[in-house]
């Protein structure tokens, strides 16, 4: 199903042929190519939805590409680089969400809810210990008793 | 005329469906067994008319029916046969015809399925899954019809959309549509057995061949997409955390932790609560997944579907079923008994830390993929959660389950031995630390995590093969008593050896596209570029057609160091009916690694832009998933889930085979 859908927009957006990063665009400089790829890779295409801009077609996600590059050029550092791309569009282009209030909900949920279930079975696990008695051997009392019963079993 | 046939099948199809949801309850409470059986008869019936339907579908495609709006949107005269069928859910009608199709072939295999189940539990069971063929048959009749005639009818079709024909994606839904609808099954279990007020270890036992069944398909539809997009997408990428994606790894995720939930509840008879709620998560996940990709309200490439009334139509579906089955939960569950016990370090005890690990994974993709959608409702922000987010999340998760697998597959059922379990895994462990190492030695770059994601996977293989080992050989002497105790050991100890190995080897695979390279560049003839072991020379760019396509074929000359290897072509197309391009990457499979050329657009000096990549070990990601799912099947097979033949000990040829 969703491969089907992705299929039929991606036909539509984009005409599907290989094109993300074009030849003319990359720097002569292979560190500072390597840097932008990096960059591009966690800035979201803004027209084509749910792409970096490194994998994008698009129009705007090549002019994005050759920002990124003049940026690095005239000397920004990665950061600053993103700094500038989130002042233009905002928080929405960057792929791994900033952590802030609007964010914290979304980043410590996966680890509050794997430390709530952890505890759960923590006690669960504490309860069944005590419950299953599995570890208390029995007393010199019930032993006796045991024996007893044994013997009235043959008996 | 046949069209019609098909159209009013479905109405009566409709009709049998509200029979089957209602007369088997009613039997059960006045204690009427006619009434009760009811039930079987109808969704036999509701299954044979939506076939009628489906088949008339079918007919209109293979004729070129353009009559038919769905089939003249769809469809070309041109097209080979094979995509004129593909062409019937390559549509949001005739895939949600195809959903209703198997949603009704699975109420069928209940009702016919031999397996002894009680009475009320197989009425129960029927009665939910007839209410929930109600609600998608009401859907597709009444915002998805594809019978709709076109007057008049044009003279040709448009064209299915020309990234759709391929063979992989033909053979995609199915697979993964017989996943997300199996999981309805287990839902319609949960739902009886919450209404019955009964679950015990026979539930369990029914319940467990048809998760197995739907996760087997499921599994294996994810991986068919995955390698799709790998191939077509021509990027080489493999899995992009896209909210449709999600939407199929989440019911996924759960029907995991569910396979392993009623393993407790079918040995010890606990975790009865958790397990039925799991049942109606893994579904109502799927259902969510289908409201994401046919409303199309997650923003995502995907959004095709984004008719607002189908999408309210579905969200009234979703609230329905997951609403109404929570609800009789939280008023049934309490009532449900603790069963049996078991120490906390324990083969169930570690089944309970997997279902901790695989739900909290799962509610990390939920999350992720729902929290934009909300804060945008609540607050007015936009924010894009991306891969990055889940790499640093949902990855953290899984590993340290992943970590202890092995030694919790080797614990002893109700009360275990750690340290006996780490002993008989200390071997496995070594050598991943050994091979972890060499890792290190043999490759340069790569991040530090790699080498350590190559150990953990192969720590997953070796512990599951000495699982075995252990089971075979260490109480056998003599090869005789080996293959008798081989032979002896429950399909499904061999089924789980498989899936975990299956794990560690897409884990390997994962890990090792550290190392893949690219490598981009304009080639003219007799030119060549190189990437990572791999280079390519380029021999000629010919243009070639196809029935329905022109294409610009660009053929290459492909050396491994020194070695040759066969010649490689990546093409270009350009659908003639919508004029739209595509592009088909040269793959060249090197063993477990993979050349992998993607052809861009000819620059104006006449040179192709070219890019290369030297992926290593890729084809494991996908073989691991195919031998998660064999592993599956192979469990399937246990004598205990067998869901025809209940007792019978040579192994039955009925029996389900891997599906490929």
């Amino acid at each position: 199903m969703r491969r089907i859908a992705i299929i039929l927009v991606l036909g539509l957006a984009f005409a599907g042929s290989a094109r993300a990063v074009q030849p003319d665009e990359i720097l002569p400089d292979a560190k500072l190519e390597q840097r932008a790829r990096g960059i591009s890779g966690g800035l979201r295409c803004l027209v084509c939805q749910n792409q970096s801009i490194d994998e994008s077609d698009a129009p705007l996600a090549r002019d994005l590409r050759i920002l990124v590059r003049e940026r690095l050029t005239a000397g920004d550092s990665d950061a600053g680089v993103r700094d500038f791309v989130v002042a233009r569009y905002g928080d929405f282009v960057l792929l791994r969400p900033p952590f802030n209030i609007r964010t914290l909900l979304l980043w410590a949920a996966p680890f509050l809810i794997l430390l709530t279930g952890l505890g759960f079975i923590w006690r669960r696990g504490r309860r069944m210990t005590t419950s299953v008695g599995v570890v208390a051997p029995l007393s010199e009392d019930e032993n006796r008793r045991v024996d007893r019963l044994m013997q009235d079993d043959r008996g | 005329m046949i069209v019609e046939i098909g159209h009013f099948a479905l109405a009566l199809a409709l009709g049998v469906a509200v029979v089957q949801s209602l007369v088997p309850l009613w039997g059960v409470s006045r204690q009427d067994r006619a009434l009760a059986s009811v039930g079987s008869m109808a969704a036999v019936t509701c299954f044979l008319l939506v076939a009628l339907s489906f088949g008339a579908l079918v007919v209109s495609y293979v004729r070129s029916d353009f009559s038919v709006e769905n089939v003249a949107s769809n469809s070309h005269s041109t097209q080979p046969l094979i995509y004129k069928l593909t062409s019937v859910w390559g549509n949001h009608e005739g895939s949600m015809l195809l959903w209703v199709l198997i949603l009704t072939l699975f109420g069928a295999m209940v009702a016919l399925s031999r397996r002894s189940l009680p009475a009320r539990l197989r009425a129960g069971t029927l009665a939910a899954q007839g209410l929930v063929t109600v609600a998608f048959l009401a859907f597709t009749l009444l915002t998805s019809n594809p019978f709709r005639r076109l007057v008049p009818a044009p003279a040709e079709g448009q064209d299915l959309n020309p990234i759709l024909q391929d063979l992989g994606l033909a053979i995609h839904p199915p697979l993964l549509y017989v996943g997300y609808v199996g999981f309805s099954i287990t839902y319609a279990f949960a739902v009886a057995a919450l209404i019955d007020g009964r679950i015990d270890a026979v539930w369990a036992r029914a319940v467990r061949p048809w998760t197995l069944l739907a996760w087997v398909f499921l599994t294996l539809g994810i991986a068919m997409g995955s390698y799709w997009a790998y191939y077509e997408l021509g990027w080489g990428g493999w899995w992009f955390w896209d909210p449709v994606e999600n939407a199929s790894l989440m019911p996924w995720l759960a029907g995991t932790a569910l396979i392993h939930s009623t393993v407790v509840m079918e040995k010890r008879d606990s975790l009865k609560v958790w397990t039925i709620l799991l049942a109606i998560l893994t579904f109502s996940l799927s259902l969510l997944g289908t409201f994401i990709v046919r409303s199309g309200v997650l923003t995502s490439v995907h959004s095709f579907a984004s008719d607002p009334q189908r999408g309210l139509f579905i969200l009234g579906i979703l609230i329905f079923f997951v609403g109404g089955s929570l609800a009789l939960f939280a008023w049934r569950a309490p009532l449900l008994r603790q069963g049996g016990l078991f120490a906390p370090v324990s083969r169930e005890g570690a089944l309970v830390v997997n279902n901790v690990f695989i739900a909290t994974s799962c509610a990390t993709v939920f999350i992720g993929t729902l929290y934009p959608l909300v804060l945008e409702m609540v607050t007015g922000d936009k924010i894009s959660v991306g891969p990055p987010f889940f790499n640093a999340t949902f990855v953290p998760v899984l590993v340290p389950l992943l970590l202890v697998l092995p030694l919790g597959q080797s614990l002893a059922w109700k009360r275990g031995d750690l340290l006996g379990a780490a002993q008989r895994n200390a071997a496995a462990f070594g050598f991943a630390v050994i091979v972890a190492l060499a890792t290190v030695a043999v490759t340069q770059g790569g991040p530090v995590i790699a080498p350590l994601g190559i150990g953990l996977g192969v720590f997953l293989v070796t512990g599951a093969i000495m699982d075995l080992g252990e089971r075979i050989v260490a109480r056998a002497s003599g090869w005789p008593a080996i293959l008798s105790r081989a032979r002896g050991l429950p399909r499904s100890a061999w089924g789980t050896a498989f899936a975990h190995a299956g794990v560690g080897l897409s884990v390997i695979g994962i890990a090792a596209a550290a190392w893949s390279t690219e490598a981009i560049g304009e080639l003219k003839p007799g030119e060549r570029l190189t990437s990572g072991r791999y280079t390519i020379v380029l021999e000629s760019v010919t243009p070639r057609n196809g029935p329905n396509f022109r294409a610009e074929v660009a053929r290459f000359q492909l050396f491994s160091g020194n070695r040759e290897l066969a010649p490689v072509e990546a093409a270009k197309r350009v659908y003639v009916a919508r004029a739209m391009p595509t592009t088909e990457a040269g793959i060249r499979t090197d063993w477990l690694s993979q050349a992998y050329i993607g052809l861009g657009d000819t620059q104006p000096n006449g040179a192709v832009a070219v890019r290369l990549y030297d992926k290593p070990l890729i084809l494991l990601i996908w073989l691991g998933a195919i031998v998660m799912a064999f592993g599956g099947a192979l469990s399937l097979t246990d004598r205990r889930f067998r869901l025809a033949a209940p007792r019978r000990a040579t192994p039955s040829p009925v029996a389900a085979q891997p599906a490929e």
